[in-house]
């Protein structure tokens, strides 16, 4: 049997190919190209080498921002992983709440990242803001515009207030798909609630979870509007975190090359750190 | 082991608000018998599953009582009534090996390890398993994840009865025979009472010593195989069980017999004239036959099944299924048909009168 070669299916795949291309290979191409060369403008480039790549390998100013991003994003992991499979677990599977919940849950996610700021530097705000006023009124000595361990808590408890409905709302789709069979034949079994969880509700979230955890991750390590409005990464640097920190060298300083080469090693280390951990949590899933 | 009783148990689920509640079990007062095999059979919705579940204890039924032996257990939770229960869907727990799916139940009630190992094994054994034990559960086909579902039951040495929710539902039809024969097998090896509930009237009539019909939230019949063929209590064990089910004629009775159509018909036992109410004559279409002499009927439609035909014939508007052996001659000029007087029922109400009773 002769196959007829049609090549005319590329047409179809076109757009995508376009689309992609101009929102995701040409700019980060443009990227590269900042990041082996050096610029003074009118589109005239030198060759530099791995000039930039050393230079923020060997930063100080990138590893301070590197650990700080690294705690960030452990610190809000460690909160609201378990916080949202806790939640998850004790929401109504049934009757009218359900949908009560759900929706209370949804509403943070709602809420555009720069209005969460806002509406956080403002909430938290020593004088006039109601987290920062009754603070102080109690007596504790709160004010996240000058102490670090302040703007730090002020940061955590944002994300966490922001996206925990994010991993309550996966978790909880996870153990909606569990059958009832399987809680009556551990309920036979004998197993205690902890065995429950621990047999039934957490492989059968496992996928989800994984799901939740990476986007987070990416989404916390990346995180920069949020912090932005709040604190502006100060006091000092005390909240620069990596995109912030980019931004910085990018817009604030023109420094395209070293942004540049900065920019793909943090895409880099994103794309390991993700790529490491998905690969183990599904290598178990193959066997 | 005991014998399990229900006392006067009824169910209702809670009703849509507004709404009178609907009972889906109606005054059931039942006796299993330590060590009998039981098929709960009925259509889909009769109220199987919440009986099986309330004799688990996953239930606690509105009323009534269920005794285990003595001891009154209505009010007792599952895990301590010492029942197992295998559902229509096999349940593993995935991320264990198949021996400690296997060892759950027993470390759950902390049985020593050695024990647990022993027993694990020899449970394993039974179930033909033992090459697996060491592989994780999830990896298993649908009839080795049904087999561990059992085993879990089958290891707890304390069992009072071990119930089956549909089993086989999800099975291939060949390994559904296979696991069928390994469940009665495991009946006279271990001798534990079993029940199981099935919309499968193949299934109950051969696993089963004993099968409880259930329609309606009420167990209309409860009998061995050959009675319920025999001698069905209520219309819709006529029904369900054979195939083609059971022909109901629509009758009166004149002078202690019963008259389809003008024509006398004869039974086995004398029937009292003084019925009221819907009376029918029931007949199984195996012991309906051609006669010279009988209800004169136009043959509407042959089947052929292979070893015999099924006919369907009509008196009038009444349509009357006949089994008839492959082979046999069957009338083309004025057929007429003869009813066995020995197995016809007369049914008032749908239900059965005279006759012997099997209860």
């Amino acid at each position: 049997m002769n196959k007829t070669l049609n090549q005319k299916a590329w047409w179809l795949v076109a757009p995508v190919l376009l689309l992609v291309a101009f929102n995701a290979f040409i700019p980060l191409m443009t990227v590269v190209n900042y990041a082996f060369q050096e610029t003074f403008g009118n589109n005239v480039f030198f060759w530099e080498g791995t000039t930039w790549f050393e230079q923020v390998l060997r930063s100080e100013r990138f590893h301070d921002a590197f650990q700080r991003q690294l705690m960030f994003t452990g610190m809000i992991l460690a909160i609201e992983v378990p916080l949202g499979i806790g939640v998850a677990l004790t929401m109504p599977r049934k009757g009218p709440w359900v949908s009560v919940c759900l929706v209370l849950m949804a509403l943070p996610l709602l809420i555009p990242w720069n209005v969460v700021g806002a509406m956080w530097n403002i909430f938290a705000l020593p004088d006039i803001g109601l987290l920062g006023y009754t603070l102080n009124s109690m007596g504790i000595d709160y004010n996240f515009t000058r102490q670090p361990v302040a703007a730090w808590l002020t940061t955590v408890l944002m994300d966490v207030w922001h996206w925990t409905s994010l991993i309550v709302l996966l978790c909880y789709a996870g153990l909606s798909s569990i059958p009832d069979d399987y809680y009556q034949a551990a309920n036979i079994d004998g197993a205690s609630r902890w065995a429950i969880f621990r047999y039934i509700q957490l492989p059968k979230m496992k996928r989800v979870l994984t799901i939740a955890i990476l986007l987070r991750f990416m989404d916390s390590f990346m995180i920069y509007t949020e912090p932005f409005v709040l604190t502006g990464g100060g006091p000092g640097n005390t909240t620069t975190f990596l995109s912030i920190d980019l931004v910085k060298i990018a817009l604030g300083q023109f420094d395209l090359g070293p942004a540049a080469a900065m920019s793909l090693v943090y895409f880099l280390v994103v794309l390991l750190i993700c790529w490491v951990f998905y690969t183990l949590m599904m290598r178990n899933e193959e066997q | 082991m005991a014998t399990i009783r229900f006392k006067n148990v009824q169910h209702a689920y809670p009703p849509p608000k507004g709404q009178e509640p609907v009972y889906a079990l109606k005054e059931v007062n039942q006796i299993w018998e330590d060590g009998g095999a039981y098929a709960l059979l009925g259509p889909s919705g009769c109220g199987k599953t919440t009986l099986l579940n309330t004799i688990s204890g996953l239930l606690t039924p509105s009323e009534g009582e269920v005794y285990f032996d003595d001891q009154d257990v209505t009010n007792l939770p599952t895990s301590e009534r010492r029942i197992a229960q295998v559902f229509q869907f096999p349940v593993v727990y995935d991320t264990m090996t198949v021996f400690d799916n296997l060892a759950f139940p027993l470390r759950n009630r902390g049985m020593e390890e050695t024990a647990v190992k022993q027993r694990v094994d020899q449970i394993a054994e039974m179930l033909d398993l033992t090459a697996n034990l060491n592989k994780r559960a999830s990896g298993l086909t649908a009839d080795g994840k049904q087999k561990i579902s059992l085993g879990r039951g089958l290891v707890r040495s304390d069992v009072n009865a071990i119930l089956f929710d549909e089993p086989l539902t999800v099975i291939d039809p060949h390994l559904k025979w296979q696991l069928r024969s390994k469940l009665k097998e495991l009946h006279q090896q271990t001798g534990i009472t079993m029940i199981y509930v099935t919309h499968d009237q193949v299934e109950a009539l051969t696993f089963a010593n004993k099968v409880v019909v259930m329609y309606d939230g009420a167990v209309v019949q409860v009998g061995t195989p050959v009675e319920l063929f025999n001698r069905p209590n209520h219309k819709f064990v006529g029904y369900f069980i054979g195939s083609p089910g059971m022909n109901f004629l629509p009758c009166r009775i004149d002078g202690g017999q019963p008259v389809f159509h003008n024509i006398p018909l004869n039974t086995a036992y004398p029937v009292g004239s003084d019925l009221s109410g819907n009376i029918e004559v029931g007949i199984r279409p195996e012991f309906v036959e051609f006669a010279d002499d009988g209800i004169p009927v136009i043959i509407e439609k042959i089947e052929d099944l292979g070893r015999y035909q099924v006919i369907t014939v009509k008196h009038e508007s009444e349509v009357i299924k006949m089994v008839v052996d492959e082979g046999h001659l069957i009338p083309t000029e004025s057929p007429k048909i003869q009813f066995n007087p020995n197995q016809t029922r007369i049914y008032c109400d749908d239900w059965v009168v005279g006759g012997s009773s099997n209860e």
